[in-house]
């Protein structure tokens, strides 16, 4: 009886990526585990309430919506539209839900509902004539839309000016930790979904080569403002669950931050599986709330977390579990 | 005799910034021909290929389809019109199996309505069509990932491409170049069958032998001018595009 090493990946790889042939309960183990474990993991957080108390809570939830946020870019990144507005998308759905729930007295659920629709329309609607601009020129525009409607609120004092506007509460624990959570996985796999089929691969095409896809027929600017909506309503409906569950609304929602760190979580992930972006999400806001024992020192540390994690692995921590994971071998009788 | 041209181009002019790249070229292409476009380096060739396929407007002159004017449409339109052109430079989508390649444009609109409102199974589709093309049905050829096939490879996926369109007129940006003499030996028989199906070909291309076997006609541009146009065997015999091109 002879052996020999195999990659269990090999093994059930019928001719191309996404086809496999499966011939044991081990194998299935093999490939629904790292699809299902975290599901479970992030599923299970929000029951844990005891352990980990109430400021990990907080954690949990500004995690889930950083993920959402990030998901909501990197569908931005795959046809080949850098933003650094992801802060615009947030704003635009916090003070939209602000709109619905304070001044027109609409219930939460339906607020939030609202709030998604209008601002992903909204911020199509201020995008979709930058997407002509290539690479850094989009990048520039969507910088700066969020600092406008920032000013704007300041100086004409709309929709509570520098003062906010209040909301009412969500009201329930479960809801709360639970709606961002399932919704991000429904983000998740839905827009990995998408890209698998036929769509998700005109969407990379356009990033690859706009012109070969003109070429081919199709209109890419069609497809351009129906990833920009879907990007926008994404983050949107980020903006205004936070708006709800913070009960409160300022000019802070369109702060560079909320631009910054999904860029800072897509890059440190991996881009193009999505997969990298919620890893990288998991990773920087737990790292970053964690770091602040040590005071000052903070942003130091964080820094050359940040600087380490690049330089070593540029092609992003998702990327690197992947391909190890796809290493792990098996004996295999000849 | 009129119905027959099935794209006229009339006064094309156009400068990039004072530098003229074509000055009031006139051509017609008639159905179910191969019609050549040569010229030396920057005489212009891809720039008329760009203004009939709405990649650039033109400054002056005008573009007609059946009868129909399409100057200035964009691109996409013209495309789904079935004027039909390939890419001097191919760039493929990376990272995904070539067969997939194929699969863009048989999503698009045009292929729908040919279809009757119905796409078919595009991987089954796509990959008929590359085996057309020469890619080895039952090879790992089609399954491979774009970065991993050779030029001659590529050129003909982004024939492949241009097939999936079913295109009425099919202009070829310098598709032979590059090619082994191999390619280019089983690459011409595709292309004439394509012909005799009745696609109307465009040929830009620099394999001058192989170009002047099978083009029905030919037109020779110089310094984005006009300078002669004919059957093969008189464009050999032309003083002036020896001097231009063949450089005697």
């Amino acid at each position: 009886m002879e052996y020999r090493i195999e990659r269990i990946d090999r093994g059930i790889k019928a001719r191309c990526e996404d086809i496999y042939a499966l011939l044991s309960l081990k194998e299935i183990a093999y490939l629904v585990f790292p699809r299902f474990f975290p599901v479970f993991a992030i599923l299970i957080i929000p029951l844990l309430r005891s352990v980990i108390g109430e400021y990990w809570e907080k954690v949990f939830f500004l995690t889930c919506n950083l993920a959402i946020l990030s998901i909501s870019l990197e569908l931005l990144l795959s046809i080949g539209l850098i933003s650094l507005g992801q802060a615009l998308f947030f704003g635009a759905g916090a003070y939209f839900s602000a709109i619905f729930n304070n001044y027109m007295h609409l219930p939460v659920a339906l607020s939030i509902i609202a709030a998604s629709v209008c601002g992903g329309i909204f911020c199509s609607i201020l995008i979709f004539p930058a997407s002509r601009l290539r690479g850094i020129y989009f990048t520039i525009i969507t910088l700066c839309l969020p600092l406008f409607l920032f000013r704007i609120i300041e100086v004409t004092k709309i929709l509570g000016g520098t003062q906010g506007i209040s909301l009412s509460p969500i009201g329930n624990y479960y809801l709360e930790m639970y709606i961002p959570s399932v919704f991000m996985l429904t983000f998740l796999f839905g827009i990995r979904r998408l890209m698998g089929t036929d769509c998700g691969i005109i969407i990379r095409a356009i990033k690859d080569n706009e012109f070969s896809v003109m070429a081919s027929g199709i209109n890419v600017y069609a497809y351009k403002f129906a990833v920009i909506l879907i990007s926008a309503t994404i983050g949107s409906f980020s903006g205004a669950y936070t708006a709800h569950f913070y009960q409160f609304v300022g000019m802070s929602v369109f702060s560079l931050d909320y631009s910054i760190i999904p860029l800072t979580c897509v890059l440190l992930g991996g881009s193009s599986t999505f997969g990298g972006s919620v890893l990288g999400a998991f990773l920087i806001v737990p790292v970053s709330e964690a770091l602040r024992i040590f005071g000052t020192l903070r942003i130091v540390i964080y820094s050359a977390f940040l600087i380490l994690v690049l330089l070593l692995l540029p092609e992003g921590i998702f990327h690197y579990i992947q391909r190890k994971y796809h290493k792990i071998e098996r004996w295999k009788r000849i | 005799m009129e119905e027959d041209i099935i794209l006229k181009v009339e006064g094309i002019s156009k400068f990039f910034d004072g530098i003229k790249a074509l000055e009031d070229v006139s051509f017609h292409v008639k159905k179910g021909e191969i019609l050549g476009i040569i010229g030396p380096n920057g005489s212009g060739k891809t720039t008329l290929i760009n203004i009939i396929t709405g990649f650039l407007k033109p400054d002056k002159g005008k573009v007609f389809f059946k009868g129909k004017e399409i100057t200035g449409m964009k691109p996409y339109k013209i495309a789904d019109l079935g004027i039909v052109r390939s890419f001097q430079s191919v760039k493929p989508i990376y990272h995904i199996p070539a067969y997939k390649n194929v699969i863009i444009p048989l999503c698009s609109k045009r292929i729908k309505r040919l279809k009757g409102g119905k796409y078919g199974r595009r991987d089954e589709v796509a990959i008929d069509i590359l085996e057309e093309v020469g890619f080895e049905r039952d090879s790992k050829i089609p399954y491979k990932n774009t970065d991993e096939l050779t030029h001659g490879y590529l050129k003909r996926l982004e024939l492949a491409r241009c097939i999936a369109l079913q295109p009425e007129i099919l202009i070829l940006d310098e598709i032979l170049s590059g090619m082994s003499d191999a390619e280019v030996s089983s690459t011409v028989p595709i292309i004439e069958g394509l012909n005799r199906r009745s696609v109307t070909v465009i040929m830009i291309e620099h394999r001058i032998r192989e170009l002047f076997q099978i083009a029905d006609r030919i037109i020779v541009l110089s310094f984005g001018k006009k300078i002669a146009e004919g059957h093969p065997k008189q464009i050999i015999r032309n003083k002036e595009v020896k001097r231009v091109y063949l450089g005697a």
